[in-house]
């Protein structure tokens, strides 16, 4: 995959990148976003006696390096949800915290909480808030119904069903009509929620979004008639 | 079969057979005697020898010579074990029939997915002398704590239609079941019961422990039977595989039968050639439809009806290959490809279930190429060459399965599961270090990372031996048990047309939550689905149905007033042409003399393509190329099916990638392979000769193999069918997920990153010996690799050959592989350009 091959999208007249790694860039305030880590999630299935292989957290992380080696931000915002439990922080190995640690090194970290992570994640650095604005932008985990103008936000795991005449496929997309915009999960584990449910519709009553598809080395736009249920 | 063998019978069972008019046949007897002698046996014999009274005899006159002074219940004694329920419930059902008239007083139980919990628990307590039940039950029963009291009374096993067990994951799950069972009754026998196959000494084998071999025991075969193909009178299709030319003869033929099976390879053709015939059933024929999609209370109702002598057809798949026996089927048509020998012997089996009296079959090829291929087929039933498929090792992911369900059971000593697992037959092979890994998966998933030991399913104590850790594990074990993943399915329910969302006449669209509530048809596999969107037509049922919209885990349809649905891309079936058949069809190809058994149409065709090309010959593999309108055609007759021809494809346009030849896609049928592309290949080839072997070369198994593998669709297929059976997740139950809080993941998601960081796990190298097998078809591929080497023999020509049309028509009809999935998003997104350009 090519990281920084994204493409410009315009939130509430403010110019952020949507880039083809699944993160969000603000470049004039040099603030990489990204959302939906769901760090642990493997281990939090291995609790209940799933035992999916443990490597979600090295493969997530790894993924988060690569595009912070390349955007250099100097403040990374994670949208919430970064740890799939509220023990996912506390069963972190040794050296999945230390990975963290030197991503935070020399720059600000904000924890936004998520419904999956409400509170400060377990001995690890970083301000934690639920909300935060930049600007005419303002960031969340959990997109809300009505107040949309400028909101950055998760949670919902969007994906888009493309369908044409060739075939079909899955992938995760920024969902985005001007005023807000949804990102995709960031977490090697995270699923998805097609952008034909209902949670969407109740986000985008006026007119039908576009999804900012992630392809392999660019960001296709595609329209809603593309786009179907699973 | 004279009154003196029958006479060797106690004479209850010798009177009995005597008030039948019956007669005891000389199979029947041998299995006897094998059972007295307390040895395990085979049998061998075409349907309608009287299979299962021969099976059950020796239990009969055990059990009823048995003096019952146990006071606590006399105990299981014989244990029946088939590959469908229904067939269970029929076999017991027609036991209790002797067991009554000779006044045998027997419990004579069955045990399936449907029998109550309470009688489930009741059996395992005082079980009936005699169960019958399927391989996941034996599995349950066996991974219960009470498995060891209650299997110590068995004595006898009978094993039914043994030939369509193991050679399946199903058969891997019962052989080691029959392994511990060895264990638990070391004085039990096994009677094995099997349609003709091509080696009985793989069944010999795999009925006992290794290194030993059943007794074998052959009936007479039964009257050869009455085997014709169509000579239409119609125009011989060049490709396709829907038969709609033949519908007025096959119709004609079912008119002059008392009854008829119509067997077809998939539920799209069954749907289709269904619809067909009602249209031209003037005489109001009763035609039945019988396919594993629909509700199986409506199978439930044609197999009844059928029973009883009410339907004089029924177009059915291959779910009715095995099952009960229909005294009144006289005609058997195979609609299409017949695909294997064994497969088409078993289909005609089915009509005439009487051993004197010669089956009769009728095959209607669909295409030309079909018309060798049944030419093919009826030879080799003529000889009664056989071409089931070869033993299989036994698959991990079932072991891993046996193995949480042995420490369900009861704590296990490793070393001597090791050992048990090793006699049978498919794990004979088994290294220690992968039964290991194996354990190692069990307890803590097998991970080179250890973090997951406190989170262990079974531990081994101080005592040396494994057991489970908690009572959730075995709860759950008894939740996923079973080896059959079924493809995602969706209800289909039936729902009121939305008529009023219309827009500029456009087709009404779902747009939001629809009425639910409307009549359930059946099931219908996801990834079709995938392939309709919202309004377009399709067939199911008989029905031409319109689909409005998927909610949940249903797709809501109407009725569609249209006459002509969408044709749905052809799945071909699950079985792909066998190599046997393969072999003979080009045999038949390259000798001219062969081609005179051939309908007329069939010999000009092959006659034009000798003048303006060439006719394969049997050992070598032809290669045309043809410019046609602004790209150029390779077209390549490997006859090795359509799995391997696939596999074949995808790795031959990434090595045309890399040579520069540009290739835009390919496609692929049974008996050939296209692919398409900008540059000239015919003149390259011809530059330098030495690049068509370099095409083909063997070692495109190596890195362009696992190179594509890491993103194959298939591979993601095969590894979660491996992750539900090994235990890794938990099934879905359709209708159940969406309750409380869904534990899920996406099993894709799981396969990518551990195909990253271990790529030699066990699952990966279980999905990969799968798909090795299956979808993949990897080992024909290579064989055929390999038998090519130094025989490619390249014809340029000027124009497409007779023998490419086929292929060529299927462009467009099937799916086009080879293309970059990225660029399906490239022209979405052109189409929101234009969009908002306009």
């Amino acid at each position: 995959m090519i990281i920084g091959n994204g493409r410009e999208i315009v939130v509430a007249g403010q110019s952020c990148m949507a880039d083809t790694s699944g993160a969000l860039y603000l470049a004039g305030s040099r603030t990489l976003i990204v959302s939906d880590l769901h760090l642990e999630k493997g281990s939090s299935f291995a609790r209940r006696g799933m035992l999916i292989p443990p490597y979600d957290t090295v493969a997530t992380l790894m993924h988060l390096k690569r595009v912070i080696t390349h955007f250099e931000p100097t403040r990374v915002i994670a949208l919430g949800d970064s740890f799939h439990d509220r023990q996912a922080a506390e069963r972190l190995s040794e050296h999945n915290r230390e990975t963290i640690e030197e991503l935070q090194d020399k720059r600000e970290w904000i924890w936004v909480t998520g419904n999956h992570d409400p509170a400060a994640p377990y001995g690890l650095a970083g301000e934690v808030c639920d909300e935060i604005r930049i600007g005419a932008l303002v960031l969340r985990h959990e997109p809300q119904a009505g107040a949309s103008l400028g909101e950055i936000a998760g949670h919902l795991h969007p994906v888009a069903r493309v369908v044409t005449a060739r075939g079909s496929l899955r992938r995760r997309c920024f969902v985005s009509d001007g005023t807000r915009c949804i990102l995709p999960a960031f977490g090697a584990y995270a699923g998805g929620l097609n952008l034909r449910d209902e949670a969407f519709g109740a986000l985008f009553p006026d007119a039908p979004p576009t999804a900012h598809v992630l392809g392999r080395d660019r960001i296709y736009s595609v329209g809603q008639d593309s786009c179907f249920a699973d | 079969m004279s009154n003196a063998t029958t006479s060797s019978l106690p004479t209850r069972f010798a009177d009995w057979f005597a008030a039948r008019g019956w007669s005891v046949r000389d199979h029947q007897l041998a299995l006897l005697q094998h059972a007295e002698a307390g040895e395990n046996a085979l049998l061998i014999a075409p349907t309608g020898a009287g299979k299962t009274l021969a099976g059950f005899l020796p239990s009969l006159i055990e059990l009823s010579q048995k003096k019952t002074n146990a006071p606590e219940g006399p105990g299981l004694h014989t244990l029946y074990i088939s590959p469908l329920k229904a067939l269970a419930v029929d076999v017991a059902r027609n036991l209790e029939i002797p067991a009554a008239e000779m006044n045998l007083r027997l419990r004579i139980e069955t045990r399936t997915g449907d029998t109550s919990a309470s009688k489930r628990q009741r059996q395992r307590r005082d079980p009936p002398q005699i169960l019958l039940t399927t391989p996941e039950q034996l599995a349950l029963l066996l991974s219960s704590p009470d498995a060891a009291p209650l299997f110590a009374t068995l004595r006898r096993v009978v094993l039914d239609e043994l030939h369509a067990l193991v050679t399946s994951k199903r058969g891997d799950l019962l052989a080691l079941g029959l392994a511990h069972l060895r264990t638990l009754a070391p004085a039990m026998t096994i009677t094995g019961l099997s349609a003709t196959v091509r080696d009985p000494d793989e069944l010999r084998r795999w009925i006992v422990a290794h290194p030993g071999k059943a007794k074998l025991v052959m009936a007479p075969p039964g009257a050869p039977a009455d085997l014709a193909m169509l000579d239409t009178r119609e125009r011989l299709p060049w490709s396709g595989h829907g038969g709609a030319h033949a519908v007025r003869e096959v119709y004609e033929r079912i008119k002059s039968a008392t009854t008829t099976l119509i067997f077809v390879n998939t539920r799209a053709q069954a749907e289709a050639i269904f619809q067909q015939l009602w249209r031209i059933n003037d005489d109001n024929l009763a035609i039945a439809l019988h396919h594993g999609s629909l509700d199986a209370s409506q199978r439930r109702r044609v197999e009844e009806a059928m029973a009883q002598g009410k339907l004089q057809a029924v177009v059915c798949t291959s779910t009715l290959d095995l099952g009960i026996d229909w005294g009144a089927v006289d005609l058997v048509i195979n609609m299409g490809a017949p695909k294997g020998a064994s497969r088409l012997a078993q289909r005609i089996g089915r009509a005439n279930h009487r051993l004197d009296e010669p089956s009769r079959a009728l095959l209607v090829p669909s295409n030309r190429f079909e018309v060798l291929e049944c030419v093919a087929a009826i030879e080799a039933a003529r000889e009664g060459a056989q071409d089931t498929p070869p033993a299989r090792a036994g698959a991990l992911d079932v072991l891993c399965q046996h193995i949480l369900g042995m420490a369900g059971a009861a704590p296990f000593d490793a070393d001597s599961l090791y050992a048990e697992v090793r006699s049978a037959e498919p794990y004979v092979a088994l290294a220690r270090a992968t039964f290991d890994d194996a354990l190692s998966f069990v307890a803590t998933g097998g991970y080179a990372l250890k973090t997951y030991e406190r989170f262990a399913k079974i531990k081994r104590n101080n005592d040396g031996l494994w057991r489970v850790t908690n009572g959730k594990i075995a709860q759950s074990y008894r939740m996923n048990v079973g080896t059959i993943v079924e493809a995602d399915m969706l209800k289909v329910r039936l729902v009121q047309g939305r008529a009023a969302a219309k827009r500029d006449g456009a087709a009404p669209t779902y747009t939001g939550p629809l009425r639910r509530g409307g009549r359930v048809l059946g099931e219908i596999e996801e990834y079709f689905l995938e392939t309709l969107a919202p309004g377009d037509t399709f067939l199911f049922g008989g029905e031409i149905l319109k689909l409005q919209g998927i909610v949940e885990d249903e797709a809501l349809v109407s009725r569609a007033r249209s006459s002509e649905p969408k044709v749905p891309s052809y799945a071909g079936g699950k079985f792909p042409l066998s190599t046997y058949l393969a072999e003979r069809v080009r045999k038949i190809l390259s000798s001219r003399a062969a081609w005179t058994h051939l309908p007329e149409q069939v010999q000009d065709w092959l006659a034009l393509q000798s003048k303006r090309s060439r006719v394969p010959r049997a050992g070598e593999l032809l290669v045309e190329t043809f410019p046609r309108g602004e790209r150029h055609y390779m077209v390549a007759y490997p006859f090795e099916g359509r799995l391997a021809h696939q596999t074949l494809g995808m790795l031959l346009t990434r090595r045309m990638e890399r040579m520069g030849l540009k290739p835009l896609g390919f496609v692929a049928n049974e008996y050939a392979l296209a692919v398409w592309m900008l540059a000239d290949v015919g003149a390259r080839v011809q530059q330098h000769p030495s690049s068509l072997e370099d095409l083909f070369a063997q070692d495109m198994l190596g890195d362009d193999l696992e190179e594509w593998l890491r993103e194959s669709a298939l591979m993601k297929r095969s590894f979660r069918q491996c992750a539900v059976i090994s235990g890794l997740i938990e099934r879905r139950f359709p209708g159940k997920q969406k309750s409380g809080k869904q534990v899920t993941i996406s099993t894709d998601l799981v396969y990518n990153v551990l195909h990253r960081h271990q790529p030699d796990h066990i699952l990966l190298r279980a999905a990969r010996d799968d798909a090795a097998t299956g979808l993949l078809d990897l080992s024909r591929l290579a064989t055929m690799l390999a038998r090519v080497r130094g025989h490619i023999v390249h014809k340029p020509l000027e124009r497409v050959s007779p023998l490419a049309v086929p292929i060529l028509l299927e462009i467009g009809r099937e799916p086009v592989y080879g293309q970059a999935q990225d660029e399906i998003l490239a022209e979405a997104a052109a189409m929101l350009i234009e969009e908002a350009g306009a």
